[in-house]
């Protein structure tokens, strides 16, 4: 068999496969809803997710990191170890506050302004404001940064106020794993939903098959149509899903937009992004021609000629 | 082309259908099975087109073993049959066209050869210019002509057919089995099983004789045309 009739048999069986599928509007359209649905929730919960991860993505910039240095080291060696702090990776950007800047600005903000005066000398460090990168605002590596400053000899301490960002990491790190498990148990949904539709049309279609297999049609000439059926199911469920989720930002883009302003945020919401889509289509069609195959496997073979 | 030596075949509800049976069959011949219904003139053929193995003795069909033959290559094996049934098995929601074109679809022929093919087949029964119509809107006998266009156009070497002028009335039985007649004179070999005597005679072709599951007349001598064929 060439190639060219190889792709021709191939694009014969989608389109059969899609005329079969055209002829049974209702069936399909039922089939798919169930589909779609099924992906959109996790892919829902992912895009939540998501959202709440980049709504609070400032989180690299607040986590600020501020070295204290030991109260005997001075301005210009604090700034020669602004410059080394500025080469330690992960670290985006160093400002140094001189004492004398803390003290006015604790001044400024505490309401200790007089207490303050009665302190016979600054009783304030030089401090190496660190601002992470980022992607080194991970709680571990933030931990990082912190031990490698708190190693200089000139540092007093390290304060890295982590304990909210822990928390949040967790609370993310735990929805995270609800989308994994929301879509395992989903994609298997739609495995059985995909699988069972295949079993049916196998059975309708029996005399085809038997006839087929009659003039020495193989397997998987025989399996061909319904991997194909399988794999366009799982294409319009996930473009079901896909307009499914579309809408459902669309409606909650201006309340969110609303709600961030009030935060003094300019934060909005987003829907599926290129790779996102891309992974939605491929693995609801790969559920598709999974959930055929096994099907097809388990039923194509019980259907033997018999003259 | 065809060899049974001692074959017998048991149903799993233990019935025995052959029993012992050999014979030989040589390339082009035209060979006719005769008995009574019941008589195991179709599980004759189902070993043949492999739609059955034997349970004992081996069955040899173009010079290989159905009995040991993998169940994958059973799709290949079979393409080289054409199988002409009693009732036909048409798809009754494809057109003649495709009915006739299915063997050729499944073994991957170019667009261009199934169409010439199929119109070739058709012509040779008859039926060119039915093309596009369902099978329903046949004659039984046109029907039976479209499940015989459909077993020649792969241009098997072999062709089996069980009953195939069962529904069709004399002159079309007729017309039907000089067909046969004529498939058989360029080379290809033919088996056809069937009650009609007459037609048989008519044609003074071999004729196997089975009865309650044995040959009882026209296997000949196996051996010498064993001895022939290899």
């Amino acid at each position: 068999m060439t190639l060219s009739t190889l792709a021709t048999r191939h694009a014969q069986a989608l389109l059969g496969a899609l005329g079969r599928l055209a002829r049974a509007p209702l069936a399909t359209v039922l089939t798919l809803l169930v589909i779609g649905l099924a992906l959109a929730l996790p892919a829902a919960l992912g895009l939540l997710v998501r959202n709440a991860e980049s709504a609070t993505g400032g989180f690299g910039r607040a986590v600020d990191m501020s070295v204290y240095l030991k109260s005997g080291v001075s301005l210009a060696r604090a700034q020669e170890l602004a410059v080394n702090a500025r080469a330690v990776p992960g670290v985006a950007a160093v400002k140094v506050i001189s004492a004398a800047e803390g003290l006015q600005q604790f001044r400024q903000y505490s309401g200790f302004g007089a207490a303050l005066d009665a302190l016979p000398s600054n009783p304030l460090p030089n401090v190496l404001r660190i601002v992470p990168r980022p992607r080194s605002s991970g709680i571990t590596a933030l931990e990082g940064l912190r031990r490698t400053f708190a190693r200089w000899p000139e540092v007093g301490m390290v304060q890295l106020d982590a304990q909210w960002v822990l928390r949040f990491d967790a609370i993310l790190a735990l929805a995270r794993r609800l989308v994994s498990v929301a879509a395992v148990l989903f994609g298997a949904g739609v495995l059985a939903v995909i699988g069972n539709t295949i079993r049916l049309e196998i059975l309708n279609r029996r005399d085809e098959i038997e006839v087929s297999k009659l003039v020495g049609g193989s397997n998987a000439f025989v399996r061909r149509p319904f991997l194909y059926t399988g794999m366009l199911y799982g294409f319009g469920g996930a473009l079901l899903a896909w307009a499914v989720l579309e809408g459902a930002v669309l409606g909650l883009r201006a309340p969110v937009a609303h709600l961030a302003t009030l935060y003094g945020s300019g934060f909005a919401l987003t829907g599926l992004a290129a790779r996102e889509l891309a992974a939605l289509f491929g693995g609801s069609m790969a559920l598709g021609w999974l959930g055929a195959w096994l099907s097809a496997h388990r039923h194509l073979r019980d259907i033997e000629p018999r003259a | 082309m065809i060899q049974f030596e001692r074959v017998s075949k048991r149903y799993p509800n233990g019935r025995e259908a052959l029993t012992n049976v050999s014979f030989f069959v040589d390339r082009g011949e035209l060979v006719f099975i005769t008995g009574r219904s019941g008589a195991g003139k179709s599980t004759l053929l189902k070993l043949i087109a492999l739609l059955e193995r034997p349970t004992r003795g081996t069955v040899t069909v173009n010079g290989r073993s159905t009995g040991v033959l993998k169940t994958r290559h059973i799709p290949a094996f079979r393409r080289h049959i054409g199988v002409v049934f009693q009732d036909h098995k048409l798809l009754a929601d494809r057109p003649v066209f495709d009915n006739v074109a299915l063997p050729l679809v499944v073994a991957g022929a170019p667009l261009k050869e199934i169409d010439k093919r199929v119109r070739a087949a058709l012509d040779q029964v008859g039926l060119l210019g039915k093309e596009r119509l369902a099978p329903m809107e046949l004659s039984v006998g046109e029907q039976q002509r479209v499940g015989i266009a459909r077993a020649i156009v792969g241009k098997p070497p072999l062709i089996v057919a069980d009953e195939p002028t069962g529904n069709l009335d004399p002159d079309l039985a007729l017309e039907v089995m000089r067909l046969f007649k004529r498939f058989s004179e360029v080379g290809v070999t033919v088996l056809v099983a069937t009650h009609d005597l007459h037609l048989v005679r008519e044609f003074g072709s071999r004729e196997l004789t089975l009865a309650s599951g044995q040959l009882t007349g026209g296997a000949a001598d196996p051996l010498p045309s064993l001895v022939a064929s290899r």
